[in-house]
């Protein structure tokens, strides 16, 4: 039997109207926006603060993602903050006191070229001197770890190992941002939903609060968490961002008993699969290739993933695709993304995350709230800022990325 | 799956097509007369609108040949589809679409 779930939860948080002014306004009810309002009011002591949601709360990629956590990312300051955010997650459950179903079930990484398995051996030896756990298994090692992996060498693109990360998993992405919303709550944090942001109140290069479907509001900080929105926030502001807005998609099966005992991702092949605790079979693969804000992708992309799942998972072959969807993710040049400040006095910007966001809700929330509360950036986030596009200091993440941009 | 119309092939299915970002990003004249953050511009900042967009797609699997679309990035509606030597549509115009 499937793990029980946790029960739904009676209402969270309240439905305040919101007040005249904040010491800090937070732009998105997302994951990333309630740990970035969490953090403010945990580490920073703000709790007149606000978040402003325009349609309800996690209803946009936070509850659209394919929930994987893992940290396994080759640069430093890449692996600093996934790691920083894997460590979170291993205590959230206490500290939020709320059991979101963090299960560490491990992740692959499949190597199916040998350009693949020098990718990975390097990624791995990256990782160790991180101290992120990694480690190379060979085929027979991957097929004992995920027993309805393909591993035979007679099909197209052969598995020829794997990374493997034992602390990475999957959580319940929806009770992850309840629990933060919760706690926000308690500390006083305003969580205002139904609230769209129409434009920004300025004094000259600073700004000093926001316009929005329920009227003006003034703030001390202005944080944008807006993912796939971003551009749209920013071109409001008055400033430009080096992201561009995808579709990506993502599916499920209908419920199944426990086939699949840990997470699988494949570039070369390209899917990722894991097993929710439910049952359903949970699959993603890259973007959708143009610009689009729709929710929804192209047809012929789902067709390509599971082309790519039933090659990797023969076993698959029966199962029934429940439900297709798309969210809209903010891809930036070198996939990684933009974590302080803009152009514009008291105006902040966490977004550029692409496909990768979700896991690191905790160390993005983490770092964004340092950034807001002090103006300054946090070391988590130093590398990230917008000028590393003048510089030319990229932090090229596409390999670890795994998901086609 | 998007149709697209390719103005020398007629319509096809999108998977007969390559993606080419936003049109008229034109090579910067006098390269060497730029500033960094000019070249940061050019290279790494793109227009990102939701709603009409000027964007260049290929007939990859066809023709081969470059040309533009207009098209709305919220409804995905193709509202102008132009070739590099037809005068650029004015943007957002909902007429005229050759869809």
């Amino acid at each position: 039997m499937a793990k029980l779930l946790p029960e739904h939860p009676a209402w969270l948080w309240r439905d305040p109207e919101p007040k005249a002014s904040y010491d800090a306004i937070v732009v998105g009810g997302g994951g990333h926006g309630l740990a970035t309002a969490y953090y403010l009011a945990k580490n920073h002591g703000m709790t007149n603060i606000a978040v402003l949601e325009k349609g309800w709360l996690a209803g946009g990629n936070m509850a659209r993602n394919t929930t994987i956590i893992r940290s396994n990312y080759l640069w430093d300051e890449s692996a600093a903050i996934y790691e920083f955010s894997l460590k979170q997650w291993e205590q959230l459950p206490a500290e939020l006191d709320y059991d979101f179903l963090f299960s560490q079930r491990g992740v692959l990484n499949l190597a199916h070229t040998l350009q693949d398995v020098r990718e990975a051996t390097r990624r791995i030896n990256a990782n160790r001197l991180n101290r992120v756990d990694a480690e190379w298994l060979e085929p027979d090692e991957v097929a004992k770890v995920c027993p309805i992996v393909n591993v035979s060498q007679d099909v197209r693109y052969p598995v020829l190992g794997a990374t493997f990360q034992p602390r990475a998993g999957i959580a319940k992405h929806d009770h992850v941002a309840w629990a933060f919303a919760r706690a926000c709550d308690a500390m006083g944090v305003d969580i205002i939903q139904n609230c769209e942001v129409t434009g920004f109140l300025k004094d000259g290069d600073r700004v000093v609060g926001v316009e929005t479907t329920r009227g003006r509001i003034n703030a001390g900080a202005v944080g944008l968490v807006a993912a796939g929105h971003s551009t749209v926030l920013a071109e409001k502001a008055g400033f430009r961002l080096p992201v561009q807005s995808h579709p990506l998609q993502a599916l499920v099966s209908e419920l199944y008993e426990p086939v699949h005992p840990t997470v699988v991702m494949s570039n070369h092949v390209h899917v990722y699969v894991s097993q929710a605790h439910k049952g359903e079979l949970v699959m993603g693969a890259g973007v959708d290739a143009y610009n689009g804000y729709g929710q929804r992708g192209s047809f012929h992309v789902i067709e390509h993933q599971m082309a790519a799942a039933l090659e990797l998972f023969p076993i698959f072959g029966r199962a029934r695709l429940l439900r297709t969807w798309g969210g809209i993710v903010d891809v930036s040049p070198d996939a990684s993304p933009v974590i302080g400040p803009t152009p514009l006095e008291n105006l902040y910007i966490n977004c550029g995350w692409g496909t990768g966001g979700f896991k690191a809700t905790p160390g993005a929330g983490w770092a964004m709230a340092h950034t807001m509360a002090t103006g300054e950036p946090h070391d988590l986030n130093r590398a990230f800022g917008l000028e590393r596009f003048v510089s030319g200091a990229l932090i090229d993440e596409h390999g670890a990325a795994a998901v086609a941009h | 799956m998007m149709l697209l119309t390719c103005p020398w092939c007629g319509p096809r299915d999108e998977t007969e097509y390559h993606y080419g970002g936003q049109a008229h990003v034109a090579y910067p004249e006098n390269p060497s007369d730029l500033s960094d953050e000019e070249w940061a511009e050019y290279l790494f900042f793109r227009d990102n609108p939701k709603g009409p967009f000027a964007e260049r797609w290929s007939h990859s699997a066809g023709c081969r040949r470059w040309f533009n679309v207009v098209r709305d990035t919220a409804t995905y509606e193709v509202l102008e589809v132009y070739t590099n030597a037809d005068p650029r549509p004015v943007v957002g115009s909902p007429a005229g679409g050759s869809r």
